[in-house]
């Protein structure tokens, strides 16, 4: 399993089948085989917090949902997080590249990659950061059941070095 | 008249359809004039009715989906008519009650009055863009593509009462109904 396919590999075997995005360098690969894979349905959204309300309206018609994106996407999308998913209780898997971290050659990515998981930590959100695929799968698979048990999103966060 | 005689107008043509609706006094006004299991009343996140109606309308495509926006809303979350335009799901109706006012913050002005929100639909692609009174609901409900409605009121709120039910039981009690 290369890094993408242990995602892809953890949201098939957790049995997401609707899926946003905004997409990410090191998203590439997975966006690619998630688009070839007839049994999700994948919607390109506009911004994160859009993917956010999408992701509400397929869970409440019967659909697993997720979302990938850069972790600056976590700010756009904190009220959404809190005062719809979290208020209803709704679960959602949040697949993170979280950039401005270790190896970011991007100063604009370093601001909100360093304060992210400490927002998570704010929002009193789950996360896992998992350092190579074996662990990514086992997070990501775990994930649905954990953000059902809990009532909100789970977040997956994968530093550049994951990749 | 206000936005309470468009939700009543509106009401009057759904059947069995979803109803998801935007936060604040619309969702205060559809519980008070006609509470049902199937309509998903918004208590936070402004902007995001039309999104819930998407996602809804892609994950039940034999359910007919009726989203009731405002202009507000609307404003803060324009990328949807570009999403939901693209995908065109053709079981969603996506009306929006245009005061050109912030309703349930005190009636604010807001941009809509100097824009055409249902030229701004036809201009992104929607050929479906109509005004309330130029149609009859029950059959743009049953048309073969996603469709734009603005319904022009007055501003102005009734006296509907805060929602009691917590947001779980919206959600359950939705759910339940829907998956039944």
């Amino acid at each position: 399993m290369d890094s993408s396919e242990a995602i892809y590999n953890g949201l098939k075997d957790a049995g997401i089948d609707f899926i946003v995005s905004v997409p990410c360098a090191n998203l590439s690969k997975l966006l690619d085989m998630i688009d070839e894979d007839n049994d999700i349905t994948h919607i390109p959204v506009t911004r994160e917090e859009e993917g956010i309300g999408i992701c509400a309206g397929a869970y409440l018609g019967g659909k697993k949902t997720a979302i990938l994106m850069q972790n600056s996407g976590l700010g756009n999308s904190i009220n959404a997080l809190k005062s719809l998913m979290e208020l209803y209780e709704f679960p959602l898997i949040m697949i993170m590249s979280h950039r401005g971290t270790e190896g970011e050659n991007i100063c604009g990515q370093v601001p909100m990659g360093e304060s992210t998981p400490r927002i998570l930590e704010a929002m009193d959100f789950r996360f896992f950061k998992p350092g190579n695929p074996e662990a990514a799968y086992e997070a990501i698979f775990d994930s649905w059941d954990l953000s059902i048990e809990e009532g909100k999103p789970v977040s997956i966060l994968l530093e550049i070095s994951y990749w | 008249m206000a936005r309470r005689e468009a939700i009543v107008d509106i009401m009057d043509k759904i059947d069995d359809e979803i109803v998801v609706c935007n936060i604040g006094f619309p969702s205060r006004e559809l519980y008070d004039i006609d509470d049902r299991d199937k309509n998903f009343y918004m208590i936070g996140s402004m902007g995001l009715a039309s999104s819930i109606g998407f996602g809804l309308a892609l994950a039940r495509p034999d359910n007919d989906v009726v989203v009731i926006d405002g202009d507000g809303s609307l404003l803060m979350n324009m990328g949807s008519l570009v999403t939901v335009f693209a995908n065109n799901p053709r079981n969603l109706t996506w009306i929006v009650i245009d005061n050109g006012a912030y309703g349930s913050t005190g009636n604010q002005d807001t941009y809509a009055q100097v824009i055409d929100l249902c030229e701004i639909a036809k201009s992104v692609g929607f050929k479906n863009s109509f005004k309330f009174e130029e149609i009859d609901l029950s059959e743009v409900i049953k048309s073969d593509d996603a469709s734009f409605i603005v319904y022009d009121t007055e501003p102005g709120n009734s006296k509907a009462p805060i929602i009691d039910l917590d947001p779980p039981t919206i959600k359950n009690r939705f759910m339940d109904s829907i998956n039944s």
